[in-house]
């Protein structure tokens, strides 16, 4: 999930990270407020989950607190990659000497933390990594071990930063890098980290992004930032299928079937186990299929909500046939989920044999679930055939079902 | 007269005069653990959308007399589920 840049600084905050001096407006008489309290130049920043701010003018600078006013109003009255701002956060305007860029994400090929530091801030790290390859250092630490505080001090010094500069880059940095690691972040960015006029270092922007199933172990944080359970905060507003989806899985306790993630793809997916559905879902793709959704299911949900979720993606418009495919499952019942997704095609109208491409779940009562699937005509594989044969097979059979030529893998 | 319903993949029946016993209905409605039975005062009635998520786990079969509850698998040719003791041995 992700945090709006006001609750991104107020995080950072806690964690030592200097911020400007300021606060949020949600009306125009607030900001004008805020400015005044502030005093001297200011910025006004809207508070949207995207980017692209600065072009689309939800950034303006004034200089008194009546300019601030007029600033807030066109800016809460803009609306930003189909957003509507949260609130205006006003903060004192910076004398900039020098940008850099500090950021923590997690590598997931090395499996540990990365830190990155730039001394090329305010740009995109990319694009700096892409054409200036050599102002950009890493380094990667451990998420067990005591945190290595001089590891960050290599990490901004390979870049030749020395002296007392060099001290509070690496304070800085060590910061993000704890923040990270305590909140159960996934990416953790100040860019601009910006050198002041007199040397002090402070966070100008910030983008923060939580692990979604860290949301719990931070229900205190959450709560001190007033974020409910019901924001998911995700990187754009949910489609109709997916909240859709999501009220499929909140309407029973049992399991998942739901966490829908709506593509434009043909082929529909009744996916799940384990990480089963990203490999599943690459393994598609892989193959050359065109995915309608992603999807979890898991932890036996019951046959009605398996029923209710296979209609949901049937429903999709375009939506040729469906995979159900899971790695081998234990705590999940093969003919629950034979039961659920045969229903749910039968009720919306249409034969198992031809809507489903391939049943590949393999586990408890595989027996009685591929005797569901025999009666119906269904084509199943029990554990022997690798999820990727198996979602091989289905993109076969909907290349086949739209007349298109075998491809040779 | 005996209490039955059919979902799509299972059927389950109860015989008279069992259907009609409230003690059996009260461990009917107790025992499953998916609401198939209600105890419908003191008769035993079937939860005809709860059929479906029958897991075959057997306990409705333990109550009353032996072969007076029956769990049908529709998608087996109408198999009996078996109790689970028998099924065991």
């Amino acid at each position: 999930m992700r945090f709006y840049e006001f609750e991104a600084k107020t995080l950072l905050g806690m964690s030592g990270v200097p911020v400007s001096k300021g606060g949020t407006a949600l009306t125009a008489d607030d900001a004008a407020r805020i400015a005044g309290e502030v005093g001297g130049d200011v910025v006004l920043k809207s508070q949207v989950l995207s980017g692209g701010r600065m072009k689309a003018g939800g950034i303006k600078f004034a200089s008194a607190a009546e300019e601030a006013r007029t600033a807030a109003e066109q800016i809460l009255a803009l609306e930003i990659g189909g957003q509507r701002p949260r609130c205006v956060l006003v903060e004192s305007k910076q004398p900039v000497k020098k940008e850099y860029y500090a950021g923590v994400i997690y590598d997931a090929l090395a499996k540990l933390p990365v830190a990155i530091f730039s001394d090329l801030g305010g740009i995109d790290i990319e694009q700096v990594a892409e054409t200036h390859p050599g102002h950009v250092a890493r380094v990667h630490f451990s998420t067990f071990s005591p945190f290595p505080e001089f590891k960050m001090k290599e990490l901004v010094a390979s870049l030749g930063i020395s002296g007392g500069e060099l001290n509070a880059l690496t304070r800085i940095m060590s910061q993000l890098a704890q923040a990270f690691l305590r909140y159960g972040l996934t990416l953790a960015e100040i860019n601009p980290l910006a050198q002041l006029d007199d040397g002090s270092i402070i966070a100008l922007d910030s983008h923060l992004d939580m692990e979604e199933e860290a949301r719990d172990g931070q229900a205190a944080l959450l709560a001190r930032l007033g974020i409910g359970r019901e924001e998911t905060r995700l990187a754009r507003p949910p489609t109709p299928f997916e909240i859709r989806g999501a009220e499929v899985d909140a309407s029973d306790h049992r399991g998942v079937a739901g966490r829908v993630v709506e593509f434009d793809g043909t082929l529909g997916c009744v996916i799940g186990a384990g990480g089963g559905s990203l490999t599943i879902f690459d393994a598609i793709r892989k193959f050359g299929g065109d995915p309608a959704n992603y999807c979890e299911i898991g932890g036996n949900p019951s046959v009605k909500k398996a029923a209710e979720l296979t209609k949901l993606i049937l429903s999709k418009p375009g939506v040729g046939k469906i995979c159900v495919i899971m790695n081998v499952v234990s705590n999940t019942r093969v003919d629950i989920v034979a039961r659920g997704v045969v229903k749910g095609v039968i009720e919306a109208g249409y034969d198992p044999a031809e809507k489903i491409a391939i049943f590949r779940i393999p586990g408890s009562w595989e027996d009685e679930g591929f005797k569901i699937l025999e009666k119906y005509g269904v084509e199943y594989c029990d554990r022997s055939v690798p999820m990727s044969e198996a979602a091989r097979r289905a993109v076969e059979k909907m290349r086949k079902a739209k007349g298109e030529p075998e491809v040779v893998a | 007269m005996a209490a039955s319903g059919s979902g799509m993949f299972i059927r389950c029946e109860v015989d008279e005069p069992a259907a009609s016993d409230a003690a059996i209905a009260k461990q009917l409605a107790s025992v499953c653990p998916v609401d198939i039975y209600a105890d419908d005062s003191g008769r035993v009635r079937i939860v005809d959308s709860n059929l479906d998520e029958c897991i075959l786990c057997g306990l409705c079969l333990e109550v009353g007399p032996a072969g007076a509850v029956r769990v049908l698998k529709l998608y087996d040719g109408g198999r009996l589920l078996e109790r689970p003791a028998a099924a065991g041995a």
